[in-house]
């Protein structure tokens, strides 16, 4: 067991830091929330600031453009940037963590050419069609369906809660291309064009009151045949990969934001005397073992995968990352919860920063595999319990 | 980085394991547990008087009193300190084993576990500040100031830690409910007897031993008890998931239904949660870091007792089933060296001082 960094390790902080010390300074003000084609500006100018200088796609391999990085280093990107306060990945979410990854992982040669290079240069947005509003947690029943026409697939159904829709370029779409295989066996993975004749975007306000995610309408798209990553019928297996993506490191950057979060709460519980109630005191004592231990199971999760990738494994995170995922969303939605504790009547002002931040942790044990979801995971796959009911 | 066992320390943990099974298996466990069982019946019933009481107690949960039937505290002592549990980090040239404390992490893991009894930290701390403690022939209890004591009765020395040196008191011959004119208390762990120590002996009476550092002991202490706790919620883990899986109701097995699943998976993310914590703080050693191990073991260890015993179902109410021995050796150790509440005040001060977060 090792926490210290190598003499590479510990370059590559230095350098990060010192690139960031020069880099953030002349970021541009952060849009306003509410403001989707600034924030995709925004988020895309920090994506091309980090191409240029050598730190996107840290964790892809090189042959699909990326930087080859140890999972190590890649955890301390995320932990450098969110200590200086760099712009969060954004609008680039999907891009980077789901679907860029798959293509990486899945795509031939001639898809990784087309579609990589604009993700990690930040020219081009992606989203994710998944869900759909029969098929949320059983994603496997879902029904969009492709049909081959000539050389693309005519593509007819209904996306819901696709987040940042309205701005992506592209959609990491789930598709069944046939209807009659068993309900896994029967799914691909299709990039769609967002401005393909045939797509409607519906934004869908979020109990925040923003628009954050959409409805997309899908009325006879057609795809071009190419367009399919992996092979026809193959998604579900593709989508598995883009998944335990998602749940193993995509959230690991927030739980050093968080750590800094909870200190300035504790700072502002100080100012106001709140921090004179022994029971709050003690709450905000316990959040900082549960981010510090959180933070710990990141650095564990993130040593086994590299130890399989140094042995020829796939570098894919495993289930932990389901422990992660259960533990860190409760604890994000207690810290806010918190807060509100610490602000007082002041928390029901919805203007305030960490109201906001408290509204949206709402989503956090639902997305991305709800808690329930989660559990089912760890319960059949990390404990082998017998098919649950 | 590279936050995993290697090779070593899963050779040193499956060798631990192994030893324990071989010197502490749970036939001896419940030799010990079953003897005091029949105290009880003897003792005719649950509302004895008091003094009957005292006397019950004061015989029967003796470490080591030939009283319990159980006279294996001395040799499993002794094994303990032969295969290295107790001089695991004194260096080489003094007879240890040279190790660290990611180690001795490991091993205590797998006491608890096992759930062996006896001040197993408190002997292990004092392996090189009390001749014999390193190789097991004496037993060294602790305390940190007015409050219980365990297994006092059993102890050649007690380690005095409630200040900045460790000072060392000789007991010899089960003098140490005198010595401290202590009163045995009915300890709802029946591995673990406790005293009742009013107040600590003044320091002219005891001497200053060197190179005690009572704040690193401290932590150590902590730390090691947290590992034990990691150890039982790991176990009691594992006893609920074997159970889930055997029992069948309504024609299947219990651990079909998502009820269960879900206690037992909320299980699983405690342990791993509190395994994370401990192993990080064995290798910095910071205090915010050993605080948050300790209260996050210790609401594992709790808490899994707590889920494994609902699993059970009736089974997990009786005294046969091992699922109590696990919960009260739980509450006990919540108790020791950092509670809960103790720790959570710790990290508060941390989050002001800015301690606990930042790189590393
Ligand atoms: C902010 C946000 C952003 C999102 N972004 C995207 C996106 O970009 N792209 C995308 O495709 N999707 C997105 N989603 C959708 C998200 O993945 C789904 O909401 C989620 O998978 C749950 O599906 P559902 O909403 O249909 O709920 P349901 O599946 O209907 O679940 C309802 C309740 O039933 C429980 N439940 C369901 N099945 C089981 C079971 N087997 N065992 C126990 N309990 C069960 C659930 O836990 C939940 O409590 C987003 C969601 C949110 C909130």
């Amino acid at each position: 067991m090792d926490l210290t960094c190598t003499e590479e390790e510990e370059d590559f902080r230095q350098r990060l830091r010192a690139w960031l010390a020069d880099a953030l300074p002349r970021l541009p003000p952060a849009p306003s929330p509410a403001d989707w084609p600034a924030r995709r500006a925004y988020d895309c100018s920090w994506q091309r600031a980090l191409y240029d200088a050598g730190y996107a796609g840290l964790h892809w391999p090189a042959d699909a453009g990326g930087q080859g990085a140890t999972p190590a280093q890649h955890l301390i990107f995320l932990e450098e940037t969110e200590l200086a306060g760099a712009p969060y990945v954004g609008a680039n979410f999907v891009g980077l963590l789901h679907a860029g990854p798959t293509i990486a992982a899945e795509g031939t040669a001639a898809q990784r050419a087309r579609w990589l290079p604009p993700i990690l240069r930040g020219e081009e947005v992606w989203c994710q069609g998944f869900s759909e509003p029969e098929a949320g947690s059983d994603l496997a029943s879902l029904r969009t369906r492709a049909t081959r026409d000539g050389d693309a697939y005519v593509v007819t159904g209904s996306k819901i809660w696709t987040s940042h829709a309205e701005v992506a370029d592209w959609c990491e779409l789930l598709v069944r291309t046939d209807g009659s295989a068993p309900r896994h066996r029967g799914i691909s993975w299709l990039a769609l064009p967002m401005d393909a004749p045939g797509v409607t975007v519906r934004p869908l306000r979020t109990l925040a009151g923003s628009a954050e995610f959409a409805e997309v309408h899908l009325d006879e798209v057609r795809v071009p045949l190419s367009y399919r990553v992996g092979a026809e019928n193959d998604g579900w297996r593709v989508t598995m990969v883009t998944l335990s993506f998602e749940r193993g490191t995509a959230f690991a950057g927030e739980v050093v934001a968080c750590r800094r979060t909870l200190a300035r709460l504790a700072v502002k519980a100080k100012e106001n005397g709140r921090w004179d109630d022994p029971v709050l005191r003690r709450r905000l004592g316990r959040l900082s073992a549960e981010f510090t231990a959180l933070w710990r199971l990141v650095q564990w999760n993130v040593s086994a995968a590299g130890h399989a990738l140094r042995n020829g494994g796939s570098g894919v995170p495993g289930t932990g990352g389901s422990v992660f995922k259960l533990r860190y969303s409760q604890a994000r939605q207690e810290l806010y919860d918190t807060a509100a504790e610490v602000l007082g009547p002041a928390s029901l002002d919805a203007a305030e920063e960490w109201t906001a931040q408290r509204l949206s942790s709402l989503s956090y044990t639902i997305a991305a595999g709800t808690s329930q979801i989660q559990q089912n995971i760890i319960a059949e796959r990390i404990l082998g319990l017998p098919g649950g009911r | 980085m590279d936050f995993r066992l290697d090779d070593d320390q899963l050779a040193l943990q499956a060798g631990m394991r192994q030893l324990l099974e071989r010197c502490f298996p749970r036939e001896r466990l419940r030799e010990v547990v079953d003897a005091q069982e029949l105290r009880g019946v003897q003792r005719g019933g649950r509302q004895g008087d008091r003094q009957g009481d005292r006397q019950v107690v004061q015989g029967s949960q003796d470490f080591r009193g030939a009283s319990t039937g159980w006279d294996v505290g001395c040799a499993l002592w002794r094994e303990l300190g032969e295969a290295g549990f107790f001089s695991l980090r004194l260096p080489e040239r003094d007879g240890g084993v040279g190790l660290g404390m990611p180690e001795a992490v490991l091993l205590f893991e797998e006491a608890g576990r096992a759930l062996v009894p006896g001040p197993l930290v408190a002997t292990h701390l004092a392996a090189g500040l009390v001749p014999g403690a390193a190789e097991g022939t004496r037993v060294v209890t602790a305390l940190t100031g007015p409050g219980m004591a365990e297994h006092l009765g059993a102890a050649d020395s007690v380690l005095l830690l409630d200040g900045a040196g460790a000072r060392v008191m000789a007991t010899d011959g089960g003098t140490g409910p005198r010595v401290l004119d202590a009163r045995p208390v009915q300890s709802v762990d029946p591995l673990t007897p406790l005293y009742a120590v009013q107040e600590l002996p003044s320091p002219a009476l005891t001497h200053l031993t060197a190179g005690g550092d009572g704040g690193r002991l401290r932590s150590e202490a902590t730390l090691l008890t947290a590992a034990q706790q990691l150890g039982s919620a790991l176990r009691t883990l594992d006893m609920a998931v074997l159970h889930a899986g055997t029992r069948r109701q309504f024609g299947r097995p219990i651990g079909s239904f998502q009820a269960v699943q879900h206690l037992c998976a909320r299980m699983l993310v405690r342990a791993e949660i509190a395994r994370s914590g401990v192993y990080a703080a064995s290798l910095t050693m910071a205090g915010c870091d050993i605080a948050g191990a300790k209260l996050l073991a210790d609401e594992a260890a709790v808490r899994n007792a707590r889920d494994c015993l609902q699993v059970h179902g009736g089974m997990g109410f009786t005294w046969d089933a091992d699922v109590h021995l696990h919960l009260k050796r739980a509450w006990l150790r919540r108790e020791q060296w950092r509670t809960p509440a103790a720790a959570e005040e710790e990290l508060a001060a941390g989050l002001l001082a800015g301690d606990g977060y930042g790189a590393a």
